[in-house]
């Protein structure tokens, strides 16, 4: 009786944890709203975290989705080839980059470059004292610390998202036309003319939310870390696996949304 | 005036306060003395709300510390933590400055970096720390940085972790001294923890010692020994032996 109780109930446990968790991480979001239209607003903090989440990150989303725009092309093509429709090279490489793989790996290279980084910073800052000093000084850490950095996500990571496509479309066109001998012209004239807004419109609207997940995250784990070396640690992990999942989740409901509705 | 009644802090089975009852008169300097782990500094952050007690009332002036407008309430406060809790992506004279760069004591950026190196004067530093960056200075020099900020926008009330920690003995008698002198012009109330009995005779009025989440004996700095009581003399004299357990 035991032996199949006993997985349930961990089960039944990690479940309400779960649901505790993201009770909790609701409320935070929910204050991190109503502190965005709360005065003073820190320009200099926002500008900070724009240059840290946006254009530092360039280099990083600029490799993954050149190299996985030009694998991209190479298996759709081998692929294709099986049933002669070796031509939907561009038309597939535009789809899948637009759609799925530039807002996800995007999101995902950000939980890792970003999200671990915010964590990592503010729990240091609430084990130092860091954050009680704040308060002390009359400013509030939602304010000066979450504020400019979830803005930032959800001012720079739409542009990211765009660029990763971008460059992902060129990995594969690079690919095609230098090694797979399709014609320049029609490559590009294939893409765009396939290509629907709407296409562009889920993906901007994934890296916003993705943007606002990441950093989001970030926050709330450095907020609440536990003490010394190790809570800074238990913070960090603990940001990144639930960016990560909770960018992945949002992105199946937002394909949904887009293009099962 | 601020006034402790009853105030108790628990971490899980940790019964870190047990009841603290304690007075500080407008003005004066208290000293509060006890073992390390003892709850010092939960007591002290208890009272600016960075720590909320289980049970007790907190009293600031009469006003109910728990419910006061916070922005107000803290505007009166200087604090030094304990481990000078500075910030370190700021150079050290935008630490020192931070409370005058913002909100009702707002300045203009020179002006509020001119009071920043006159403070870090004051706690003998010279100005060209001004613009390193916290992580670059010594252990003791962060510390008085962290003094300097606590002093920088010349509050009512002053709170002092551990200020000579970590501080040779000269730099020591600069930051007693220091502190006595924001007490007697400035006619600061200051709240201290420290360790060291030099420091204790130098800056009190009044000393409190905390242990086992009580005020185990308090009084004038001058009482202090002729005190009897057992605890308090085994902490000032420093010595193994006694009521007090050296394994705790
Ligand atoms: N945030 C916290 N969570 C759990 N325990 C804490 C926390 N802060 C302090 N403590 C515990 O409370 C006790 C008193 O700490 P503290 O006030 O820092 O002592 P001290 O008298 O040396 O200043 C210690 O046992 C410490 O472990
Ligand atoms: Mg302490």
């Amino acid at each position: 009786m035991n032996l199949i109780l006993r997985p349930l109930e961990a089960l039944g446990h990690a479940f309400l944890n779960l649901l505790a968790a993201l009770g909790r991480i609701s409320i935070y979001a929910g204050s991190t709203l109503r502190h965005i239209f709360k005065r003073p607003f820190y320009a200099r903090e926002l500008a900070i975290a724009i240059l840290n989440v946006g254009w530092l990150s360039l280099p990083v989303v600029g490799l993954t989705a050149l190299f996985t725009g030009a694998a991209l092309a190479l298996q759709i093509y081998a692929g294709g080839a099986r049933f002669n429709a070796e031509a939907v090279v561009p038309q597939i490489v535009a789809i899948g980059m637009v759609r799925e793989l530039g807002p996800v790996l995007v999101g995902l290279m950000i939980a890792a470059r970003v999200t671990s980084s915010i964590a990592a910073e503010i729990a240091t800052m609430k084990v130092t004292e860091q954050i009680d000093a704040l308060v002390t000084l009359s400013t509030h850490p939602m304010q000066y610390l979450t504020v400019p950095r979830v803005l930032a996500g959800l001012i720079c990571v739409p542009v990211l998202v765009g660029v990763g496509d971008v460059i992902g479309i060129l990995g594969g066109y690079t690919v095609a036309v230098a090694t797979l001998d399709f014609n320049s012209s029609t490559y590009l004239v294939n893409t765009f003319d396939f290509l629907e807004i709407r296409d562009v419109v889920s993906s901007l609207a994934k890296g916003a939310v993705f943007g606002v997940i990441a950093t989001l995250m970030g926050c709330y784990y450095g907020m609440n870390s536990g003490r010394g070396a190790q809570g800074v640690g238990a913070a960090t992990k603990g940001s990144v696996e639930a960016a990560a999942i909770l960018i992945l989740a949002a992105n199946f409901v937002l394909t949904w949304v887009f293009f099962s509705l | 005036m601020i006034t402790l009644s009853g105030v108790k802090k628990s971490f899980g089975n940790n019964h870190v306060l047990r009841g603290v009852d304690l007075e500080i008169a407008r003005g004066t300097s208290m000293v509060i003395i006890g073992g390390s782990g003892t709850g010092k500094s939960i007591a002290l952050k208890s009272i600016l709300g960075l720590v909320t007690p289980d049970a007790g009332t907190i009293m600031v002036d009469g006003k109910d510390a728990a419910t006061a407008e916070r922005d107000a309430f803290l505007a009166r406060f200087g604090m030094l933590f304990q481990g000078g809790a500075l910030f370190d992506s700021l150079p050290v004279w935008h630490n020192v400055a931070f409370r005058l760069m913002r909100g009702a004591l707002q300045r203009p950026k020179e002006e509020a970096r001119e009071i920043a190196i006159e403070k870090l004067r004051r706690v003998g530093l010279k100005a060209d720390v001004a613009d390193r960056l916290p992580a670059e200075l010594s252990g003791g020099m962060q510390k008085r940085v962290g003094l300097a900020r606590a002093i920088a926008a010349e509050p009512e009330i002053i709170f002092f972790d551990e200020p000579t920690t970590g501080l040779d003995p000269i730099m020591s008698g600069v930051i007693n001294d220091l502190i006595r002198e924001i007490v007697v012009e400035m006619g600061a109330t200051a709240m201290t923890i420290t360790h060291d009995m030099t420091s204790v005779r130098a800056i009190a009025d009044n000393v409190a010692m905390l242990h086992d989440g009580v005020i185990q004996w308090s009084g004038p700095v001058a009482d202090m020994d002729q005190a009897g009581d057992p605890y308090l003399d085994q902490f000032i004299h420093g010595r193994a032996d006694g009521p007090i357990e050296a394994v705790r």
